[in-house]
Formats: structure tokens, C-alpha cells, sequence
């Protein structure tokens, strides 16, 4: 599978276990993820790798009657440990979601929400945050002349883009990615492709998938999840090429079920 | 290994159709290598002459085999096993392809040589000829049945057609150097000969290819288990262990 | 005629039929209203004071008490209808708590509006001494349409899109300023549309402020909120029950009414208005 002794580590999951009352979606899940990389969780519709994924910025917090076991570490330190506010994992790790959500603002409020709730006042601080943000997301070309216009008025594309800017103006170190093209059309999807590429150079990219050619072109490690288990967590050109598990083999040449 | 079929049953049938077609032209392929030698041997000009004629249906069945194997790639997006298989047949049928047109040149090696005297009696020849398509029934048979020690068998009998040759290659030498008269017939079978051992190249070739397909290692540079490296020639080792 | 046709017209008559029924008895209902009434109605109705028994003069005080009791009752269920309707919709979680609560509340909304008089009249009269006033009888109101604000307000609450939350929250934005900045925003114009429905009921009842209100005749307008005051229903209620020349105070009876359901349909045009505007902002 993969070695981790000279990895830098930024999320690991030990030994993981996730309920839904009775419902056991995630099974002794036990991984690391390597900080700058992108790493695609794949695998069939409810596999646990969402559910995954929303642990990692104590999103299933929200769920009633969900149960975990395990611990959850981000740079060290156990994200569900008593002691610490979801909060601030919520603002060290971000998350786009697979249907484009901006608020109904304009699309310089959308971007400085987040900040001017966490203590950014000063007006050409936010200035300059909107532009930064809407640059790296290569939006700003498009949207400088109407950013006072409402972000619904965007296309589908680009809605995606302003939400990707929006986490990214928390300043976070890491950004989970919920099947962030699935509502998109190719070319909007190839720019979030293309998007995330730039970006693993500054964060830590964990993204689901249902396409996994998406998984191919963008991730560096791809990791195949079962009924709830991780079945195989391995270099994306030998997952895709020579997969070690025959499940996973089974899965990505579409022999499954 | 159970290998069990694909969701999509069409794409299913696309994939064992190019299977089919590339054991065809392996058939094909294997028979004008026969024809060509018998031709030889039973100094018949006659079936050279069919094995030159023949070689456009196996051209055409190769272009044919690689036009399916792009489009699968295009229309598919095969993964894993299916892109190894399929990257696999478009080199196989390459290999084929090749051993086909030597077959080709060999026969008219074979229409030169009946036009004058039979130098010497065939002893090692047919036998290079023989274990040659064996190296490709072989190998095509290891590729059907995923059979790995299938296929290195036929690496291992590499070498025997290689020593084959040098034999023929020193007898003729010899035959050269007492009676000048007879270097025309004897570089003409050295040119058989040497065709033969690049047939047995070529098979050795297919079957490294279809041990990567088998079991995801390249063992085309250099002999077996010599370290696994992935398709773009990284070693594995130094990064995954 | 193939037989399913026939029963597809038959069925159709019958929707149709019954959806001319109420239209035509609303319209009824108006022109009979207006036709009583328009000749009692005047400038001079509007703005005096009743006069000789009720059979002249004009209803201005019963008009700003009930303007007075609205606002009141408003001041009231608004702020308590919205703060439980978000612990119902946010915070508070499946649980038999939650579910005993939901019961109470539909229980409430169930319950008689006589009743709510009675309880306005033990509570707040009474026991907290506030006499029969605005005070007294806003509270009653406001207790009354309690149950339809927090509906209401719930249901504003709940479709403001789930995921508008998660962005939210997933900015590390806390609970309170998701609510606060992102959901409440998002579900006023749903909230206020269905607080100033049940305002509107509010204005045209009667029983409530029977006890702990109302009164028959005050020759003052209300000076502070635990002053007695005249009320439109408990008006038109008295002129047609209590008064010793019923007949004489025809007239003007027909006039309040006319008065009254004017004011509520006034009401009821804002929160349509509230309702059709935030209709063409929303774009989820």
C-alpha cells in the first residue's frame, strides 16, 4: 500500500468507527493523509467515504443519533477531543459541497462572511481578501466589475468557484471536497480540476468522488472504500493500474455486483 | 483467479472480442511462419508465394485489432486489469504483426534459395522453426489462460533458439569457408536462421508483455523479478515499499 | 362517450362546482357587507367619538384600540413565536421533550378562544393585577396566535435550505451567527407573512378581549397600556346583543363590521405584499 514514514502528516484517522443509530457506516478505518497532496476517497454510494470525509471538520456533529469511536488527528491533536471547539477545526479545515451553496448575497458579502464574523473588520483588509480569493479560484476576471451582484446570478461553474473562494478565505490548511463537479458540466468541471491542482501547493485537498477518472486525473492517492471499510489505500497510478485487492480491481474496471 | 464480468455486458464482449481476434491473427500469424518454412524444407515455391499473398489479410486483421483497442480506450476508459489487457493487445498485436511480415521475408528468402541446389540437409532449422511457434502459441495461450509460468516458460526458450542459431550460424560458416561456391545458399539460410531467432524474439516479447498484464510487473528490461517498476519506469520500491 | 371520460367530467363538475361555491359566497359575503354598511361609513364615522346611546357619532376609539391590541398581541407572540420556533427548529433535539412540546403547542392552537379569554381574564387580570386593559388583553391575544407564529415561523425556519447551514458552519461560523446572519435573514419575510395572517384573526376576535380589555363605552382614548379600551369586534358584538335600541344601531353595526373587515383585510394585503416581494428576491 503506501508508506507514510517519510510523509508530512496532516489528517490521520485511527481507528475509526462511525454509527448512524444502529447503522455501522464506518468500520476501524485507520489512514493517513499526506499534507499538500490530494487524496481521492472512492468507492460505491454508501460506502461510509462521505461520512468520512464530514469527520474530518465535525460536520456529522450535526447529525442526531451519530456515533464515533476512534480518534480523528489534525496536526497531532484529536479534533474530537472534549476540549476542542468543532469551531476552530471548522476554520483550519475547510469543505465544498457537492451542489454549489453560496448565500443568497452579493459576492463580496459571500466571500467575507466567514472572516468579518471572525474579527477581519478592516475594510481594505476585506478588499484585499475578496480580490485574493477571487484570484486564486480564477474568478476575479469574471466577477471584478459585479461584485456587489448577487452570487445565485452566477452560473453553476462558477458559484462552485466563488464557494471554493469563500473556504479559502478562512485562510484554512486544509479543504474537504464533498463530489465538488457532480452538479457541474465538463468544462466547469475540468476548471475545478484544474483548480485543485493549483491548490494542492498551499493545502491539503481530501476529495470524494463517484467518477474515478475524476479520482485518476486529480489525486495523488486514491483510497477505495467497501461497506464501511477501507479496502485499499494505495498510489493513484498503481490504483488505477495494478491495484493490490481484487475488490478494488473489481470495483474500477466495473465488474462490481 | 475467478474473474467475474463486467456490469456492462456489451463492454464485456468488446474486450473478449479483441481477445479473439488477436488469438486469430496469432493463428494466422503462426501458420505463415509453417508455410513459409515447409516451403523451405519441402523446396515447394508455391507456398512461399501463398505466405506473400497472405500477408494483407493480416495486415488488414492488425489494423482492424488496433482501431478496436483505441476506440475501447476512448469509449471505456478501461482501468486496471482491462487497460493492462488492452495496452497489452495493442503491443501484442504490434509483435504479430511483425512476425507475420518476417514470415514474409523469409519465404522470399525461401523462393531464392529453390532456385538453386539444396546446400544441405535441414537439421536444426526445422527444430528453430518449431520451438519459435510453439514461443507463440505459447505465449497466446498464456494470454487466454492469464497463466504466468505459461508465459515464462517461453522466456526460458528463448535461449535455445538463440543457441540454435549461433550453431547454424558456425556450421554454415564453415560450409562458407570450404567451398566459397556455396555463400550465396549459406548467407540466404543464415537469413532464415536469423529470421527464426527474431521470431522467438518477438514471442519472448509477447509473452513479457503478458505477464504485466497478468500480474502488473514489467519484466521487459531484463529478466524476471528484477524489482517491480510501474508503467512510467519509477521504481516502486524507493517510494511505497 | 367513453366511460372514463365520463367520469373525469363528472369529477371535474364536481371540483368545479364547489370551487364556485366559496367564491361566490365570499363575494356574497362582500357585497352584502359593503351594501349594509357603505352608507354608515364617512369621515366623521372614522374619527368621533359614538354618541346618544351608541346611534350616532362614530367608532374612532374602538378602531384605535384595536389598532392598539394588534400591535400589542404582535409585541407579544412575535419575539416569544420566533425564540421557540428556532429552539424547536435549531437547537432542540428529537427527543420525547421535543416531541411533548410539539403537543402542547398543537393543543393550544385548538383550543377555544373563549377559553384563552378566561385564562387572559384568572392570569393577567387578576392575578397580576393588571385590571381589564391593552396590557391584559395584548397578552391574551398574543397567547392566542402564539401557536399559528411559531408554525409559521417554523416553517419559514425550516426552508431556508439545510445547505446554507453547512456552508455556515463549515466556515467555522458558530451556531448562533448561522442562525443569526444566515437563517434568520433567510426566513423573515416567510415569519412576518405568517405572524401578520394570524394578527389579522387576532383583530376580529372577540372573546379574548371580552374580559380582559374591551369595554362598551369610554368617553377617553387609552392614556397608558393599562388603561381599558374599545374594541371593533366587542363592539359590533355589544350594538348587536346588549344595547336597549338594537334596531336604531342597525346602521351603524353594518359599519364597524364593514370597518373591521377592511382593517384585516389590510393586514392580510401586507403580509401578501411581504410575501409576493420576498417571492422575486428568493432565487434558491
Amino acid at each position: 500500500m503506501v508508506n507514510i514514514e517519510t510523509w508530512d502528516i496532516s489528517i490521520s484517522a485511527k481507528n475509526v468507527d462511525f454509527y448512524y443509530g444502529t447503522f455501522q457506516a464506518l468500520t476501524n478505518v485507520t489512514m493517513d493523509f499526506e499534507k499538500n497532496r490530494v487524496t481521492a476517497l472512492i468507492g460505491p454510494s454508501g460506502c461510509g467515504k462521505s461520512t468520512l470525509l464530514r469527520m474530518f471538520n465535525r460536520m456529522n456533529d450535526l447529525i442526531d443519533g451519530a456515533r464515533m469511536d476512534g480518534e480523528v488527528l489534525f496536526e497531532g491533536i484529536n479534533i474530537y477531543d472534549p476540549k476542542v471547539d468543532p469551531v476552530d477545526v471548522r476554520r483550519r479545515i475547510g469543505m465544498v459541497f457537492q451542489k454549489p451553496n453560496p448565500f443568497p448575497k452579493s459576492i463580496y458579502n459571500n466571500i467575507i462572511y466567514g472572516p468579518r464574523l471572525n474579527g477581519i473588520r478592516n475594510k481594505s483588509d476585506l478588499e484585499n481578501l475578496v480580490e485574493k480569493s477571487l484570484k486564486r479560484v480564477s474568478l476575479w476576471n469574471e466577477v471584478k466589475d459585479i461584485l456587489g451582484r448577487s452570487a445565485m446570478t452566477l452560473s453553476g461553474g462558477q458559484q462552485q468557484r466563488l464557494c471554493i473562494a469563500r473556504a479559502l478565505a478562512m485562510k484554512p490548511d486544509v479543504l474537504l471536497m464533498d463530489e465538488p463537479t457532480s452538479a457541474l458540466d465538463p468544462i466547469s468541471t475540468a476548471k475545478i480540476e484544474e483548480l485543485i491542482e493549483e491548490l494542492k501547493k498551499n493545502y491539503t485537498i481530501i476529495i470524494v468522488t463517484h467518477n474515478m477518472q475524476q479520482a485518476a486525473r486529480v489525486s495523488d492517492y486514491t483510497a477505495f472504500f467497501y461497506l464501511g471499510r477501507l479496502i485499499e489505500y494505495n498510489r493513484t497510478d498503481r490504483l488505477f493500474t495494478t491495484p493490490d485487492v481484487k475488490q478494488t480491481e473489481d470495483y474500477i474496471t466495473g465488474r462490481f455486483g | 483467479m475467478e474473474q467475474k464480468t463486467h456490469t456492462s455486458r456489451q463492454y464485456e464482449k468488446e474486450l473478449q472480442d479483441v481477445k479473439q481476434r488477436l488469438i486469430y491473427l496469432g493463428a494466422l500469424t503462426e501458420k505463415a511462419i509453417k508455410e513459409a518454412t515447409d516451403a523451405l524444407f519441402e523446396r515447394d515455391s508455391v507456398r512461399a508465394r501463398s505466405v506473400i499473398d497472405g500477408d494483407e489479410v493480416i495486415n488488414h486483421l492488425d489494423e482492424e485489432i488496433e482501431k478496436e483497442c483505441i476506440r475501447l480506450l476512448a469509449l471505456r476508459q478501461p482501468a486496471a486489469r482491462d487497460l493492462r489487457f488492452i495496452t497489452t493487445a495493442i503491443k501484442i498485436n504490434g509483435h504479430l504483426e511483425r512476425i507475420a511480415d518476417i514470415a514474409v521475408t523469409i519465404s522470399r528468402k525461401v523462393l531464392d534459395l529453390n532456385e538453386e541446389p539444396r546446400l544441405k540437409p535441414y537439421i536444426d532449422l526445422p527444430r528453430m522453426a518449431e520451438t519459435s511457434r510453439k514461443m507463440i502459441r505459447e505465449s497466446l495461450d498464456a494470454l487466454v489462460k492469464e497463466n504466468e509460468s505459461q508465459a515464462k516458460w517461453v522466456l526460458r526458450e528463448d535461449e535455445v533458439v538463440d543457441r540454435l542459431n549461433e550453431q547454424i550460424f558456425r556450421e554454415l560458416l564453415t560450409f562458407i569457408m570450404e567451398d566459397p561456391r556455396t555463400t550465396h545458399r549459406a548467407l540466404l539460410i543464415m537469413q532464415v536462421s536469423k529470421n527464426l531467432e527474431r521470431i522467438s524474439d518477438h514471442a519472448t516479447s509477447i509473452a513479457k508483455n503478458v505477464i504485466y498484464m497478468v500480474t502488473g510487473k514489467n519484466v521487459r528490461h531484463g529478466m524476471f523479478d528484477c524489482g517491480s517498476y510501474d508503467v512510467f519506469g519509477e521504481s516502486l520500491e524507493k517510494k511505497d515499499g | 362517450m367513453k366511460r372514463r371520460y365520463l367520469k373525469q367530467w363528472a369529477f371535474f363538475l364536481a371540483v368545479r362546482l364547489s370551487a364556485l361555491t366559496i367564491a361566490l359566497s365570499i363575494a356574497f359575503f362582500f357585497i352584502f357587507i359593503f351594501i349594509q354598511g357603505y352608507s354608515a361609513v364617512s369621515w366623521e364615522f372614522l374619527t368621533k367619538h359614538p354618541q346618544d346611546m351608541m346611534t350616532k357619532g362614530g367608532v374612532m376609539p374602538a378602531i384605535v384600540g384595536t389598532f392598539y391590541l394588534t400591535i400589542g398581541a404582535m409585541a407579544v407572540a412575535l419575539p416569544l413565536g420566533v425564540l421557540s420556533a428556532i429552539y424547536l427548529n435549531e437547537y432542540a433535539k428529537e427527543g420525547y421533550v421535543l416531541r411533548f412540546l410539539r403537543v402542547g403547542i398543537r393543543c393550544l392552537a385548538g383550543v377555544p378562544s373563549i377559553v384563552f379569554g378566561l385564562f387572559g381574564l384568572a392570569l393577567f387580570v387578576v392575578y397580576f393585577g393588571f385590571g381589564s386593559s391593552i396590557m391584559a388583553g395584548s397578552l391574551t391575544l398574543g397567547f392566542l396566535i402564539l401557536p399559528t407564529v411559531i408554525g409559521a415561523s417554523e416553517e419559514a425556519l425550516s426552508s431556508v435550505p439545510e445547505t446554507f447551514r453547512e456552508a455556515s458552519l463549515a466556515l467555522g461560523v458558530s451556531k448562533w451567527n448561522t442562525i443569526s446572519k444566515i437563517v434568520l435573514p433567510n426566513s423573515l419575510p416567510g415569519i412576518l407573512t405568517g405572524s401578520i395572517l394570524s394578527i389579522g384573526r387576532a383583530a376580529g376576535e372577540t372573546a379574548p378581549i371580552m374580559f380582559t380589555a374591551a369595554t362598551f363605552f369610554t368617553a377617553v382614548l387609552p392614556k397608558s397600556i393599562f388603561d381599558e379600551v374599545m374594541a371593533l369586534p366587542y363592539h359590533i358584538y355589544v350594538l348587536a346583543t346588549a344595547g336597549t335600541r338594537i334596531e336604531e344601531t342597525r346602521p351603524i353595526q353594518y359599519g364597524t363590521v364593514l370597518v373591521l373587515v377592511g382593517m384585516v383585510l389590510m393586514i392580510n394585503m401586507t403580509a401578501i405584499a411581504i410575501r409576493s416581494y420576498a417571492r422575486k428576491k428568493k432565487r434558491w
